[in-house]
């Protein structure tokens, strides 16, 4: 099959390669960067375990093509941290107990970090509602929601204080 | 009655450092950065990928099967019919199989002639991309032939049905002959009658099974598989007909269990195409394939005849249950021993008769998922409590009350148990934790409710459960764990890490724990049964306590003092009642290194050992014990529309001893979760053995809308048989959501739906037949 070269930034670096049409973002972040973080859960972007930033807005990068994020900037849970430092979401779901098995936890924190950057100081409702496409099994959301939250505030003072 | 009730309120006061803190578990920080590896991220050089082809019928011949064209396809490198796998077969028995009408417990490993269930699979394919392996399998040419099927449980068991398993599809029966049950109904002032149903359930981890194979130099087949039992290793040799020491299952984190990734999935499949290949292959199986991969929780109707005084005093009852098993028999003669023990619910009851059957149908298979028949067994017994309660115009929990089981009591089975039983603690706990009631807002009625059960830890006490892990401590004081066991997300591994920093005066961060690869750690058994914490806790405890007297008798002959003066807490030993006498623990360790004193030690953690229990009566020891506990809802419920909002949900639970209290919120909140699936909106519908609910559209499990902060009431009375008097939780914490949301629900609409998921078009079904009939008939 015929092969598209595509450029992107991907967590603040340049990215480039080659790929199918039909090539889903999930796969050419994975297979072809290494990027292992971002997980597939479903394929039909129920799930969200695959949740990547895109040019600015949470996407399941399992319905997304590669060439569509072609000159885009995307973001994924290792882009999260800065500088060897916990992003303030990290360090709460970290402290707040926010996961247990993991899976889904790369594409909520992706699909959070945005929520954030929409609403800095969601209530209880406002987060349930903006990770209400992110599925986990195991926490109940109780702690995912607790972490954001204090995230929020974390990252509301860090702002005040700068 | 065996003696005194033991007095549990009076807990020993120990002094912990380590256990009891909710410390940040050892696996988080990897897991929030996405840095930790699970079984799908892991690829080989020059690696295939697989694909599983499967029966789009579920009763059928086939009478054709034709794969020359997928092989032709360059790029396949393999495909495997049941032609090419000999007299191949999968065991899906695990060792000590005891159902009482135990058949050939067998799977064909690829549809050889019998289709018997949608979805059994019908050939493998291993490809150089998965878009071949995938193009291929549309290339596979075949025909079958329809078979009459039977896709109800209580129809397999008429003349004249499809066999699907044996002579007469029945799979496995218990029953349970206690006391006097005659004499108990005659004592009885009411007799109270109800059936409840329960549904097909999909586990629905977020991670699909996954795996990778590779053959080695000494002709080793390892498999990096997502898996809750790295044992499988010896099922997996047995189905390839090669020695159990040429197979290793090395495990990673595994993104959710539940029971779903307890028996087999792809491991057979992987080997046999890396065996055939000599390459390496991953199979991952799509959401879908895993809606089609496993088995399900099974679908009981269990109806409930009680006998009980006007005061509200059990006198008698006679439980019947039916299980659907499925097309195969997997772990359905256990799931329906669970049933049977937990069948009355935590209740004192003199006289019990239970007849519990698991029947064969070609319905998808079913086998473990968290709550294992207790569950079910649950969803009825709590419902027939507020059936009763209501009959005898009593107060729900006073009725419980009245009939709680107390520490000494016997359980259906006769076993008396010997732990604490909290019953009543949790329920008042729970209930009180509800707070104010809701108003009420035109058709929005609340609605209360509880359940409590009796839900066992550890696996059967005639399997002989042991359990094994190695602890030994580096020359720079910092220790190693290595065990078999899997960590499917609750903390396993982390929880064997805090007790063995606890025993051995270490930070948590100071603790490494190797685990899950069946070629290098100890085999610690299965993460299944809420026995993970209860059987390898108890063999790091026993390990690390040998290795902690042994350093603290170096230390107490270099202080000059009796080794019960000293102990050790940040990295350092010291006399208790004079701590500036003290050394490192790294100073000590290299004493006990240079003296040749052994730092390490390997030992073996053994459950209690009982035989089999009297087939005729069901009288005998199943399990080592049991947790107790319950859950209290409040629901809004929509009465024009159906629709139920679940408002407060409170788990209360006597776990023992909470090892990280955070992470035992964390199964309780998830365990509401669940739970809340399950009462509500769950359900793997089958239409004539066809799966209608493939993918998460139409399978709905709760999202961050549908629930409501849950709270967490952990109480620990340090009586049971795991490490520090700790019970379990993971099963403990779904089993009684289902029934208190059920209960809620009728309590809020005056009827009751009498089985799951209780739907907002089955409620609404219900208030019109309660209503006088409109109109002309």
């Amino acid at each position: 099959m015929a092969k598209t070269d595509i450029k992107l930034t991907v967590n603040g670096q340049e990215a480039a390669g080659s790929v199918e049409p039909r090539t889903l973002l999930i796969h050419f972040l994975r297979e072809q960067l290494g990027l292992t973080g971002s997980h597939i859960g479903c394929e039909t972007s129920h799930c969200g375990a695959c949740t990547v930033d895109l040019n600015g807005k949470s996407v399941k990068s399992c319905t997304v093509f590669a060439v569509q994020a072609d000159g885009g900037e995307v973001l994924t849970v290792e882009g999260l941290a800065q500088g060897g430092e916990l992003h303030p979401l990290q360090a709460a779901f970290a402290e707040d107990h926010g996961l247990q098995c993991g899976f889904c936890t790369p594409g909520m924190l992706v699909r959070a970090h945005r929520l954030l950057q929409e609403n800095p100081d969601p209530s209880d409702a406002e987060v349930r509602v903006g990770i209400s496409g992110n599925l986990c099994r195991c926490t109940g959301y109780q702690n995912i929601v607790k972490a954001i939250r204090n995230a929020a505030q974390a990252m509301r003072e860090k702002e005040a204080a700068q | 009655m065996t003696g005194a009730p033991q007095d549990w309120t009076r807990a020993p006061n120990v002094n912990l450092r380590q256990v009891g803190k909710p410390l940040v578990r050892t696996d988080v920080p990897g897991k929030a950065q996405g840095r930790t590896r699970f079984a799908g991220d892991h690829v080989m050089p020059n690696m295939l990928h697989a694909k599983v082809l499967r029966a789009p019928k579920a009763s059928a011949r086939l009478t054709r099967l034709d794969a020359a064209k997928a092989r032709a396809l360059e790029g396949v490198v393999c495909v495997l019919t049941a032609a090419d796998l000999a007299d191949r077969r999968a065991a899906t028995d695990i060792p000590g199989q005891t159902g009482r009408k135990r058949l050939a417990t067998d799977q064909q490993i690829l549809v050889r002639e019998r289709v018997r269930y949608h979805g059994e699979p019908l050939a493998l394919i291993a490809a150089e991309t998965l878009a071949l392996a995938e193009r291929a399998a549309d290339l596979i040419e075949y025909d079958l032939e329809p078979l009459p099927g039977v896709f109800d449980p209580v129809e397999a068991l008429k003349p004249g049905a499809p066999i699907v398993q044996g002579t007469d599809n029945v799979v496995a029966t218990y029953k349970v002959r206690k006391g006097d049950l005659e004499a108990g109904f005659a004592e009885a002032e009411r007799v109270v009658e109800n059936t409840f149903r329960t549904q097909f359930v999909e586990h629905a981890f977020l991670e699909p099974e996954v795996g990778l194979a590779w053959v080695d130099e000494n002709e080793v087949i390892n498999i990096r598989v997502s898996t809750q039992v790295i044992e499988h290793f010896r099922a997996i040799a047995d189905a390839l007909g090669v020695a159990h020491n040429q197979v290793r299952i090395l495990g990673s984190m595994v993104g959710g269990g539940f029971g779903g990734k307890e028996d087999v999935t792809v491991e057979i499949y992987l080997a046999l195409l890396a065996q055939a290949t000599g390459r390496p292959v991953r199979l991952a199986y799509t959401r879908e394939d895993s809606f089609f991969g496993h088995g399900k929780r099974h679908p009981f109707v269990i109806t409930h005849r009680t006998g009980v005084t006007q005061d509200g005093r059990i006198t008698a009852v006679q439980i019947t249950m039916t299980a659907d098993a499925g097309a195969y028999v997997f772990l359905s003669p256990y799931v329906l021993l669970y049933a049977v023990v937990a069948g009355p619910g935590p209740y004192r009851i003199d006289n019990v008769h239970i007849d519990a059957r698991a029947v064969a149908t070609n319905n998808m298979y079913t086998s473990a998922f968290r709550g294992f028949g207790a569950a079910q067994a649950c969803v009825a017994h709590e419902q027939q409590m507020d059936e009763i309660a209501k009959e005898l115009g009593l107060d729900r929990l006073e009725l419980r009350r009245r009939n709680f089981l107390r520490t000494g009591d016997e359980i259906a089975t006769g076993y008396a148990i010997e732990s604490a039983v909290w019953s009543d603690d949790c329920m008042t706990k729970a209930w009180a934790a509800l707070g104010e009631r809701a108003p009420e807002d035109g058709p929005v009625k609340i609605g209360r409710g509880v359940a409590t059960y009796q839900q066992s830890y550890g696996r059967i006490t005639w399997l002989h459960d042991t359990s094994e892990a190695w602890v030994g401590v580096e020359i720079d004081a910092t220790v190693v764990v290595r065990s078999g066991v899997t960590d499917i997300g609750a903390g396993q591994v982390s929880a064997l890490a805090q007790i063995a920093a606890e025993l051995l005066g270490v930070s948590l961060g100071e603790v490494t724990v190797y685990n899950s690869d069946s070629a290098t750690t100890p085999l610690a058994g299965t993460t299944t049964a809420t026995r993970a914490l209860y059987m390898t806790g108890n063999a790091v405890h026993l390990a690390a306590e040998a290795l902690r007297g042994r350093l603290i008798g170096r230390a107490a002959e270099e202080f000059g003092v009796a080794p019960s003066e000293v102990d050790l807490a940040e990295s350092r030993a010291f006399v208790i009642d004079a701590p500036d006498k003290s050394m490192a623990l790294k100073d000590l360790v290299g004493i006990c290194a240079s003296e040749g004193i052994h730092r390490s030690e390997l030992a073996m953690f053994r459950a209690p050992f009982t035989g089999e229990i009297d087939p005729e009566t069901g009288q005998g020891r199943v399990h080592p014990d049991y947790a107790f506990g319950a859950h209290a809802v409040e629901v809004a419920v929509d009465t024009e529309t159906g629709e139920v909002t679940v408002l407060k949900s409170v788990g209360a639970h006597d776990v023992g001893q909470a090892i990280n209290p955070a992470a035992v919120a964390g199964q309780i909140e998830g365990g509401a979760a669940q739970g809340q699936g399950y009462a509500l909106s769950e359900a793997m519908i089958y239409r004539d053995g066809e799966l209608m609910t493939p993918s998460f559209s139409e399978y709905l499990i709760p999202t961050a809308m549908d629930m409501p902060r849950v709270q967490s009431i952990i109480l620990e009375s340090r009586s049971g048989l795991g490490p520090f008097g700790a019970k379990g939780i993971g099963e403990p914490a779904l089993t009684p959501v289902a029934p208190a949301i059920a209960n809620a629900v009728a309590d809020a609409i005056g009827r009751r739906v009498f089985e799951l998921p209780i739907t907002p078009e089955r409620i609404v079904m219900a208030l019109r037949e309660a209503e006088p009939r409109k109109g002309p008939r």
